[in-house]
């Protein structure tokens, strides 16, 4: 795919990135279907906003990723190697982990994912204290999801990381659902507000619009580059595909409702419809391509 | 590193390690729950530590989960960092981020990860403690692939052994200090045992005996807190003229049966010793591995010895019933010759 023109934050850039992570995904769900796919995929169809606006946002040459279970969209935000990736979670050689970590386990330059909810936190809040003390001037960015807060590990590193003014910054992404049970189910009180007792700066987004999380990313990278300690981006989405695949219990209505309102509907309807057909159309080509490669 | 000849106890070796290790390295990172001066830290093994290098030293909140993983972090970002569990039972609120995190960013990323990390910890009993920090938990972190378990007796040059772990291992370490240990000189040698002259190697095996020339009649094999048990042992049947050889690996796990087997297929009769439970214990599996090695060439089945499988109780009567002896040791070494 050509590299955009456009700088990164724009709005056609992230929907460059978008439609990537959508291709990427839809594809990985055909495979799993046709039975060219061993293990379990989590994809994050729906989600892509949060990954395109947070990535846009950061300093690629020296910001540090960590991700999880969900956590394509994030590794293509960040590097855009489709080819990879997919060959990784096929479990090839050539994959970019060579097929040992699949597709929960990335990491490529300062992209690090696991697939152990919650354990990643204290991590990152590690590599954040590492680069602190290299006066490195990076940030260190954890994604994880809503149920993934139901883990103890998050508040352990939340006090380390606002203790010591680390730059860290956790992005949740909250789409509802901790596998097949609803947040209601599963959460305390108001999500968005467990960090900030710790002193910790939150923002609150809607996560299925790019421009917005890029701009409150923007807003929040810099207040933690500037030493004043870590901030959590509270991104509100949902997953429009299952958790893995074809465990889906969720309401339909309530699905179907969610297709209206994910972030490449609501980015098409600000892009020229043209620019949007021909990126969709060089993306699908993309994929296909790669996957006829690999086949 | 230089060895360090200075006469000291295996406290004051640890100590001297840290300081070393933390002078030749920058990268080098101290992190631990009470660590500072004038604190030192629970047992004093950090003592002096943050005066000295005090932008590296971190006295940390009581979450030794996060502080493993925080360690994790700094290791993948290029620094040395070396945790301190304040007791060796609070393990258990690390094996998340052992198991699922530290061992595995070396090895599931398809190309090898450094993760140069220490975390070291006080093990053991004797002192009082009672149920909960006085135990010897480390045989449920051995078998763990990529992780290295060192726990040196105090025949090892303890401080080296640390320094060692902490400038040369790219992959993370749990290294295993028994408190009993921390007031005991270093032994070199008395007037009944000589320690035979070490190895090569960092974490070489050592091995006692109370005789200069023969063989061994048997083999004890053990590490960390019940050298001092076997070696009192054997100098009790120096007296009788029962020779024996005491062997002190260092590295419990991966465990490198070699030196050992050396030692055990001159006595034909070994037991392994731990002060640890008994039952799916550390000899089981030396005591698996000798049989490997030497099927055919033993007198009789290695014999295992640890503390009864029960809890620790606080009583001192109650505890020294519950840990395994310098009299079960002869005891059973007497079984085996009969």
């Amino acid at each position: 795919m050509q590299k955009a023109l456009t700088p990164r934050g724009s709005l056609r850039a992230m929907y460059e990135t978008m439609a990537l992570i959508r291709a990427v995904e839809t594809s990985l769900l055909d495979l799993f279907g046709k039975g060219k796919l061993r293990g379990t995929v989590h994809t994050g169809i729906g989600q892509e906003a949060i990954a395109a606006g947070v990535v846009a946002a950061l300093d690629l040459d020296r910001d540090v990723i960590c991700s999880n279970h969900r956590g394509h969209g994030h590794y293509l935000a960040y590097c855009g190697d489709a080819k990879g990736l997919i060959a990784e979670i096929m479990g090839r050689p050539d994959g970019v982990c060579k097929g040992v970590g699949g597709s929960q386990h990335l990491h490529k330059k300062n992209f690090y994912s696991n697939g152990i909810l919650g354990g990643m936190a204290p991590v990152s809040v590690g590599m954040a204290m590492g680069e602190k003390t290299k006066r490195s001037g990076a940030i260190v960015v954890q994604f994880a999801g809503d149920g993934a807060l139901a883990e103890g590990a998050f508040y352990e590193a939340f006090n380390m990381a606002a203790l010591w003014k680390l730059p860290y910054m956790l992005v949740v992404e909250d789409n509802g659902y901790a596998q097949s049970t609803p947040k209601a189910l599963e959460q305390s009180g108001t999500l968005a507000d467990r960090a900030k007792p710790f002193g910790i700066r939150v923002m609150e987004v809607d996560g299925n619009d790019a421009e917005a999380v890029h701009e409150a990313a923007e807003t929040l990278s810099d207040h933690i580059r500037s030493g004043a300690g870590p901030g959590v981006l509270y991104c509100s989405t949902y997953r429009l595909a299952p958790h893995s695949k074809g465990d889906d219990i969720r309401d339909k209505t309530e699905i179907a409702d969610a297709w209206t309102r994910e972030p490449i509907v609501r980015a098409r309807a600000k892009l020229p419809l043209e620019f949007c057909d021909a990126v969709d159309q060089a993306v699908a080509t993309h994929v296909r391509d790669i996957i006829e490669a690999l086949a | 590193m230089t060895p360090d000849t200075t006469p000291s106890t295996y406290l004051q070796s640890l100590n001297r390690g840290l300081h070393a290790a933390m002078a030749a390295d920058e990268a080098v990172h101290f992190a631990g729950e009470d660590v500072l001066d004038p604190y030192g830290g629970a047992f004093k093994v950090s003592a002096g530590l943050s005066t000295r290098f005090p932008d590296r030293v971190h006295t940390t909140p009581i979450s030794e989960g996060a502080i493993t993983g925080l360690a994790s972090g700094m290791a993948l970002r290029g620094l040395k960092p070396v945790v301190e569990i304040m007791f060796g039972d609070f393990l258990t609120l690390t094996f998340d981020q052992i198991l699922n995190h530290a061992v595995k960013f070396g090895a599931m990323y398809g190309t090898e990860v450094p993760v140069p990390m220490v975390i070291r910890t006080p093990m053991g009993g004797r002192r009082g403690y009672g149920p909960t920090h006085s135990q010897s938990i480390e045989k449920h972190f051995c078998g763990i692939p990529g992780l290295k378990v060192i726990s040196p007796s105090h025949v090892h040059a303890a401080g080296d052994l640390l320094g060692a772990a902490i400038a040369s291992e790219t992959q993370p370490v749990l290294f295993i200090e028994y408190k009993s240990l921390y007031p005991l000189p270093l032994f070199t040698g008395s007037e009944l045992l000589n320690v035979a002259p070490a190895p090569t190697g960092s974490y070489a095996t050592r091995i006692v005996r109370n005789f200069e020339t023969g063989e061994p009649d048997a083999v004890l094999i053990g590490y960390g807190g019940v050298a001092p048990l076997m070696l009192e042992v054997a100098e009790r049947l120096a007296e009788e003229e029962i020779n024996v050889s005491v062997v002190l690996p260092a590295v419990i796990s991966p465990l490198d049966i070699a030196p050992i087997a050396q030692e055990v297929a001159c006595a034909r009769r070994a037991l392994v010793v731990e002060e640890g439970v008994a039952g799916f214990d550390w000899g089981a599996e030396v005591a698996a591995r000798l049989h490997e090695t030497l099927f055919g060439k033993l007198d009789r089945p290695v014999r295992r010895l640890a503390s009864k499988p029960q809890i620790i109780p606080t009583s001192k009567d109650g505890e020294a019933g519950t840990l395994i002896s310098a009299d079960d040791i002869e005891a059973a070494v007497y079984e085996e010759l009969a």
